[in-house]
């Protein structure tokens, strides 16, 4: 099997064709070494999620998951988009509604939750169970999850569709993404969720 | 039962709930040195369950010990690296 014996017509060229054995000690050594990079970046878990929703329920999965994800030293990424970006609005964080229509679960029926002034009613009452509870307030768990190093982005296009400016947002918030963006860090994550 | 572990520091989150004793306690752990155990004070039933959940899932801590006491839950994680 050794490649520098000359032998019969057709084994000649079967040998030249064959990587010398050089060759693959590189090739071993390019994968060792690559394998060795993929394994110190997987180091750290990645979780990516797309919040939506910016009524007052709907705004805390992405910050209880988000905060505590960080807290496990996960790298984590939240992308918001449409009314997610009022999670990160600061003036609008402090007012997330929430609507006393569209959910059965409800104490009014929806033909009473549908009367003007309703949702406001539904927002004290939430409001309230969160302060009796102690529930942290969804302004503490977005600078607390900044604070951890979490990575918040507000969604470009629907920042424009909105009528929202870039310095409406917190402080440490990224603007000027997309879609891409997303994409990017949702294949690179170990766990992706849409909110 | 908590002098079996030489405390170095205690958190109190009583009255906090998820996921403020989780979320507390990482930030407390990063203060203290190696080897160094952390006390933490919850009244949140929960903390039971997601303080051992984050312990064995993080890189660096290690739950020591849990008790129940009454209204308060106490935790020792220590700080291995």
């Amino acid at each position: 099997m050794s490649t520098d014996t000359s032998s019969p017509d057709g084994a000649d060229a079967a040998a030249d064709d064959a990587p010398s054995r050089a060759e693959l000690a590189a090739r071993v050594d390019e994968l060792e070494a690559s394998l060795a990079e993929a394994t110190a970046e997987d180091d750290a878990k990645k979780m990516s999620i797309i919040a939506t929703k910016g009524s007052l329920d709907m705004a805390y999965p992405p910050l209880i998951l988000a905060s505590t994800a960080a807290a496990f030293g996960y790298d984590v990424t939240v992308f918001h988009t449409f009314w997610g970006l009022d999670i990160l609005h600061e003036e609008r964080s402090k007012s997330l509604k929430m609507s006393s229509v569209g959910n059965p679960n409800m104490p009014v029926p929806n033909v009473v939750g549908a009367l003007p002034g309703m949702d406001r009613v539904t927002t004290r009452m939430m409001e309230k169970r969160i302060e009796d509870n102690d529930t942290a307030s969804v302004q503490e768990l977005l600078e607390t999850s900044l604070d951890m190093g979490v990575e918040f982005q507000a969604c470009q296009m629907t920042i424009e569709l909105m009528g929202y400016d870039e310095d409406d947002f917190y402080d440490g918030v990224t603007t000027g993404v997309g879609a891409a963006t997303a994409l990017q860090d949702m294949v690179e994550a170990d766990i992706q969720l849409l909110v | 039962m908590s002098a079996e572990y030489d405390i170095a520091e205690t958190l109190d989150v009583k009255g906090a709930s998820c996921p403020m004793p989780v979320v507390k306690t990482k930030g407390a752990i990063d203060e203290l040195a190696e080897e160094q155990v952390l006390e933490v004070l919850a009244t949140d039933p929960g903390s039971m369950s997601d303080i051992d959940g984050w312990a064995s899932g993080t890189a660096g801590v290690e739950l020591v010990g849990q008790e129940e006491g009454d209204d308060v839950y106490k935790h020792y994680v220590r700080k291995t690296e």
